[in-house]
């Protein structure tokens, strides 16, 4: 895939870099708490489920760090596997622990109905390389939303303790979800140049999408909305120790070339 | 080859007959499949439940000793890969307790068995994962000797058993390549990764020989599973062919077989030296290994998950009472 690099000024291909690799970082980070699950599930049915999303999650980041390498020539493994906590951009939503099934459920539905919506947009991007990587992932993303919808649906409407779990997962991502929507630095220009879609119309779409379904048809309640959130430079205390696990192998041997 | 049954024991039960034995042994003798509703010897649907469940079981624990490395996976494609890989055993595991069900059995029974230790699964899964390079080492070895007995098992007397096998083989085949292809780049890579693929190989070699089980001699559920038609060579078959395949792929990789016995006979065989079954028992019983942690992991997710499985049981239920409205 070769981007129409000079088409884009410096400053534009700054920010879209760095919305790439902001992308590319709630997919690793997700998919990595994903993978927690691995031989854990509650049934065994959702292991295979589960790893399949996480794997889709890794695709998807493959596909934004290959955009970005076109642009910069940086290498994805040495993105993924070198950065240090503070240097990592990923959303503090996609960072907390994995928790219970109902949260990880919960956070996987939040998190598809963003990205579904994101790439849906996506496609009309006047940045062909990116608009051929939203039509890939979006088909994905849409069997993942109807997964985890379902399973909300399940959950919340289960036994009294499967709604209890439900509602404190919705209590404790609700505070974190609105990161999802924050443009990265010069994001702003990137959408009036038509490149990347417009988060704010993104949002109200996904109110649309989520807020029904979480009220009407589960019956739980949203919490109210959360104090305006710091930006992807700011991180839980849960990334570092992530990380450090993910990255462990790679950076003991930083000799090897090829694994 | 097929194993002397004793005379001495009858695996007739009291309301079964000898001519229905005759019928049913004449139809595997012809080749034919036996399938779910066909009439079977009550020992050999006992046995196959005792088998595939157990087999069913050596993958879903076998989730664990690879899973363990997906946090840690060097490059984002071997992540990947590992997890579709950890994912295919779940869903081998989920093939062959359907196939078990054909027999009667239900998934419940199965787990609880599992987990009260009442059946068992490979032992090799009680070993530790030490190293990054163990992945590739037990996808060229585990895997390795798994395929060698599983194409045997695809050509099983029950159908729904050999049919899972045929698919379970061919994604096995596709992890056996992966794990390979991993270790020769290693065996070739930086000191590093050299001496990781030997130590992966000096700690996999042995356990790999003993997974595919005891000598003939010693095997006590062989003879009749023999003639029924579902174990179609023996133990000792089945470990020279997987030897026979491995030795020379291993030492062409410039790794060294820890067995200082190894040699080609006359006719070709590649010829083990003295096996540790002490070492084997031991693992078996819990003596030794990560039998203890592997059912403790399992157990714990068992119960962590109780409450989803009764909150989808819930939301069936008053989705069918809606419905029934």
């Amino acid at each position: 895939m070769t981007a129409p690099t000079t088409s884009l000024s410096e400053v534009q291909q700054a920010a879209l870099i760095r919305k790439l690799t902001a992308l590319a970082d709630d997919e690793i980070i997700l998919a990595q708490r994903g993978g927690e699950w691995t031989g854990q599930a509650p049934i065994l049915e959702e292991d295979i489920a589960l790893a399949n999303i996480a794997q889709d999650e890794l695709g998807h980041a493959g596909l934004y760090l290959e955009l970005r390498r076109a642009l910069d020539g940086t290498d994805a493994d040495t993105l993924a596997f070198t950065r240090s906590a503070d240097e990592y951009t990923s959303a503090r939503f996609v960072e907390l622990p994995k928790g219970d099934w109902a949260f990880t459920m919960l956070r996987q539905y939040l998190y598809d109905a963003y990205e579904a919506l994101w790439l849906d947009a996506a496609r009309k991007s006047t940045y062909g390389p990116l608009a051929e990587v939203a039509s890939k992932a979006f088909r994905e993303e849409r069997f993942h939303l109807q997964h985890t919808a379902l399973w909300v649906e399940r959950l919340a409407l289960g036994t009294p303790e499967s709604m209890k779990r439900t509602q404190d997962a919705l209590n404790a991502l609700w505070p974190y979800v609105g990161q999802l929507f924050q443009p990265v630095a010069g994001e702003t220009e990137l959408v009036d140049a038509g490149l990347l879609p417009d988060l704010n119309a993104v949002k109200t779409r996904w109110e649309g999408l989520i807020v029904p379904h979480l009220t009407v048809q589960c019956g739980l309640v949203l919490p109210p909305a959360g104090a305006e959130q710091p930006g992807r430079d700011t991180h839980t205390e849960d990334l570092a120790p992530l990380l450090l696990e993910m990255q462990r192998v790679a950076r003991e041997h930083p000799d090897v070339l090829v694994w | 080859m097929t194993q002397p049954v004793n005379p001495a024991k009858s695996h007739i039960a009291p309301d079964e007959t000898a001519e229905q034995h005759a019928a049913f042994e004449a139809r595997i003798e012809r080749g034919e499949k036996i399938e779910a509703g066909d009439w079977m010897p009550a020992e050999y649907r006992r046995q196959l439940i005792r088998m595939i469940s157990q087999h069913a079981h050596s993958e879903v624990v076998g989730m664990l000793p690879e899973g363990e490395w997906i946090a840690s996976a060097p490059t984002l494609k071997r992540k990947t890969i590992l997890m579709a890989k950890v994912q295919d055993e779940a869903g081998h595991g989920q093939y062959l307790y359907h196939a078990a069900e054909t027999l009667g059995a239900t998934r419940e029974d199965m787990i609880d068995a599992l987990l009260t230790r009442r059946a068992k699964y490979s032992s090799i899964f009680n070993y530790p994962t030490m190293t990054w390079a163990d992945v590739g080492m037990i996808g060229w070895l585990v895997d390795g000797a798994a395929i060698k007995n599983q194409t045997m098992l695809a050509g099983a007397s029950y159908g729904p058993y050999s049919r899972a096998m045929v698919r379970i083989c061919s994604e096995e085949t596709f992890h056996h390549k992966q794990g390979k292809e991993m270790i020769v780049l290693y065996a070739q890579g930086s000191a590093a990764q050299r001496e990781m693929a030997q130590d992966a190989l000096n700690r996999w070699w042995w356990p790999a020989l003993m997974m595919l089980g005891p000598h003939d001699a010693d095997s006590p559920n062989t003879g009749i599973m023999s003639k029924w038609g579902v174990k179609l060579k023996t133990n000792d078959e089945v470990r020279q062919e997987f030897i026979n395949e491995h030795a020379p792929e291993l030492l062409e990789a410039g790794l060294t077989i820890p067995d200082p016995d190894l040699h080609q006979d006359e006719i070709g065989n590649w010829k083990h030296g003295p096996i540790n079954w002490d070492e084997f028992w031991a693992v078996i019983k819990g003596e030794r290994g990560l039998g203890q942690e592997r059912l403790a992991t399992r157990q714990a997710a068992h119960d962590d998950g109780a409450w989803v499985r009764e909150a989808l049981q819930a939301y069936t239920n008053r989705q069918r009472a809606v419905a029934a409205d």
